[in-house]
């Protein structure tokens, strides 16, 4: 299994995910499922009456406006970076917690790596997947990288430094 | 100006860490070429045609002696000697080595300066009016929205992946200094009928490959309002900006396949999230920012007597006259004006000084102006707060030093990009260009008979020159191999910002003093009384001028 990093620990990952070319009409697999949208959308019904949880991937390019009827029946969405350079998905993340209040996990998967993952965690991710060829444990220390933050977000590590009324050290 | 408290340097200190990490991941062979550009890229680092250049961020132009000084020990110590001031009011140098960047970072952090944010798909550098707090027709000081916003924009966690960099300018007063018209986001400083203060909000100008006016869509944002709304501006454009071609990425062509109405309906609804997620900002929280651009202590100075002083000095130096005319403009506070130093000496790189200038402007700005200095979008400095009283001897010691240039708002005063010389992008060199016409048009009788004319010079599209809005722009072009110039006539920075028109077809650099003089004399033939060349121009039309250059059969 998989490694990943949720809620600051690197656990096993144990979902699994199918692939965008997961043949729509081929039996389900056993086991908590991560699909993409288009089976999503091909057999929820069924996806929905298993006795496992179920989740979403989307791709970069699909907006999660998508799945909004489909949060309160899903575990888990996933979004995927294809490149780190792709940062819609930080937008993603934000409209699921803030605008639509997704409460679910929410996990970072594709391009992810310890040079992103502090933003990632403030824009409400909870859950990376670590790109495969990078050491998870090493990416762990990204979660660190600053003590304090300026501006608010969906998580705030501490009051963002932008609401400070007065002036100190002055 | 703003000074860190603790809380900004560790977050500084803790970014300088970071990277240094980063470098050392990179060297250890951990990172790839493209990984490590676009973290270097964050922190300011490009690689360019003949060594890497770092551009170091001076938030909205404002800079404090020390900085000067410690800018200048860099220059020394890591680069040639020299700095380079850019149109985005920032400063870069052209040969650190990118083993050392870390350490002249540690060396800017010392100082409470850094190169955030300076490069890469992230928001830059917020710029404003170089005469913030100081104009006397100001509405309001910009500064204290400015650090607000840096403060906002900074590390911000959803905005560092953008399709596109993006720029934000804000102005504060009724003639617009900060080119916001040609920005991502401009706000402008307004007041309602109540008196609140507001913004009116200007989205998707922009120069480059497609230059185009913004388009105001909102015309007053209370001023607590502000970060929420920005906010929900950045939004709408991080997922919808188009990611698959780079010359259509920025906000503009979003605003412009959106248009204007359904690109404010997206960002109204963001708002609907954004009002709530961002806290407004608080009056005790304006009024944190706003404490630390207070009016310096300014002296008692007799206005009338000081006239007079200045009247007679002014008739025994033409020098002198000169300069005062051109390079010193009027201060909000009676006795004071503000100083333009000129770094646009012919032979000289527009926007380049030296490490011992830096620390003589240092010296000045200590002794005449309250030790701040700022940096302008037409790569000049300003002492915002010289008492008129000390200006003659203020004179004497900038002209000593090569700063006295009397050419600001004149011809020569040309914003010219780096160019084929430095930049790996460029399509031909522009500093030569910029040399060539400083040295035709060197007779300083005919250059202030000519007026006000802004000149500016781009080596490329990327139009870092702001050729488009000069009465006279100059764009470097490519033609199968060879360097020509593109010559566009009328644009215009400020409140009725226009961009240029192309006059026809390009000239090889070594014409371009002789095809600058003729439209010039072009304009002396047919101004009206003391008409501007804009206002020339926009009476009478590109025609005639295309009739001067090429010729009655062009
Ligand atoms: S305009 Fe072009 S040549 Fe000039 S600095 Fe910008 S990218 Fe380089």
């Amino acid at each position: 299994m998989a490694l990943l990093i949720r809620h600051g620990d690197i656990v096993a990952d144990d979902w699994v995910r199918l692939d965008a070319e997961f043949d729509t009409a081929a039996p389900l697999p056993p086991g908590k499922l991560l699909v993409p949208l288009c089976l999503w959308n091909a057999r929820r019904a069924e996806l929905v009456a298993r006795d496992q949880p179920v989740g979403i991937w989307l791709a970069s390019s699909e907006h999660p406006e998508a799945i909004v009827d489909a949060l309160e029946d899903i575990a888990l969405v996933a979004i995927d970076f294809p490149v780190f350079s792709d940062g819609r998905g930080y937008s993603y993340a934000r409209v699921l917690r803030d605008t639509w209040g997704f409460a679910g996990e929410l996990r970072a998967i594709g391009d992810v790596q310890r040079d992103q993952i502090f933003l990632m965690k403030r824009c409400g991710f909870d859950s990376f997947q670590i790109r495969a060829d990078r050491d998870p444990t090493d990416a762990l220390a990204g979660l660190e990288e600053f003590s304090l933050v300026y501006q608010s977000a969906t998580v705030d590590p501490l009051p963002p430094l932008l609401q400070r009324e007065v002036r100190r050290g002055a | 100006m703003y000074r860190y408290d603790e809380h900004d340097q560790r977050m500084l200190d803790e970014r300088v860490r970071q990277y240094r990490g980063q470098t050392e991941r990179f060297l250890r062979g951990e990172l790839s070429e493209a990984e490590f550009r676009a973290l270097r890229l964050r922190n300011g680092l490009y690689v360019q045609r003949l060594a890497p250049m770092l551009r170091i961020a001076i938030p909205y132009g404002m800079l404090a002696s020390r900085q000067l000084r410690q800018l200048a020990h860099i220059a020394r110590h890591f680069d040639k000697g020299y700095a380079h001031f850019t149109t985005r009011q920032n400063v870069q140098f052209n040969w650190p080595r990118l083993e050392e960047v870390p350490d002249i970072l540690a060396e800017l952090a010392s100082v409470q300066m850094h190169s955030i944010q300076t490069s890469g798909n992230c928001i830059r550098n917020t710029t404003a009016d170089q005469f913030s707090g100081v104009a006397p027709d100001e509405v309001e000081d910009a500064r204290p929205y400015c650090e607000l916003i840096r403060q906002w924009s900074t590390f911000h966690p959803e905005f560092n992946y953008l399709p596109r960099k993006f720029k934000i300018a804000v102005c504060g007063s009724v003639a617009d200094r900060a080119v916001v018209r040609v920005h991502d986001i401009g706000l402008v400083i307004v007041r309602d009928a109540g008196g609140a203060t507001g913004f009116e909000v200007i989205v998707g100008g922009g120069l480059g490959r497609t230059p185009m006016i913004g388009t105001t869509i909102r015309e007053f944002l209370p001023a607590p309002e502000l970060l929420g709304y920005l906010e929900a501006i950045l939004r709408v454009y991080n997922q919808f900006g188009r990611r698959d071609h780079l010359f259509k990425s920025r906000i503009k062509i979003l605003v412009k396949a959106l248009g204007a109405d359904e690109f404010r309906a997206r960002v109204e609804r963001e708002w609907e999230t954004t009002r709530r997620t961002v806290p407004p900002l608080t009056a005790a929280q304006i009024e944190r920012a706003r404490s630390y651009f207070t009016a310096p202590p300014y002296e008692d100075i007799d206005a009338a007597a000081c006239a007079g002083a200045l009247a007679a000095a002014r008739a025994t130096s033409r020098a002198f006259d000169r300069w005062l005319q051109r390079n010193v403009g009027a201060h909000r506070v009676p006795g004071y004006a503000i100083v333009t130093l000129s770094l646009k000496r012919t032979g000289i790189a527009p926007g380049d000084v030296t490490d011992r200038q830096l620390e003589l402007v240092a010296d000045l700005a200590d002794a005449y102006s309250f030790g701040e200095v700022r940096v302008t979008h037409e790569q000049n400095l300003v002492l915002a707060d010289v008492p008129q009283p000390r200006l003659f001897e203020l004179w004497e010691a900038v002209r000593a030093a090569g700063l006295a240039t009397p050419n600001i708002g004149m011809l020569t005063d040309i914003i010219c990009c780096p160019g084929g010389d430095l930049c790996s992008l460029a399509n031909a060199k522009s500093i030569p260009v910029a040399e060539a016409i400083q040295r035709r048009f060197d007779d300083l009788d005919y250059l202030h008979d000519l007026g006000d004319i802004d000149l500016n010079i781009s080596g490329c599209m990327n139009a870092c020159g702001h050729h488009h809005v000069a009465q006279i722009g100059i764009l470097g072009v490519d033609k199968k191999g060879e360097e020509f110039y593109q010559i566009s006539l009328g644009g215009n920075q400020g409140t009725d910002a226009a961009l240029g028109t192309i006059l026809g077809p390009s000239f090889a650099q070594e014409d371009m003093p002789e095809v600058i003089g003729r439209i010039l004399d072009l304009y002396v033939a047919e101004r009206h009384g003391d008409e501007s060349f804009l206002e020339t121009y926009r009476r009478i039309g590109i025609e005639p001028f295309r009739k001067a250059v090429y010729g009655a059969s062009h």
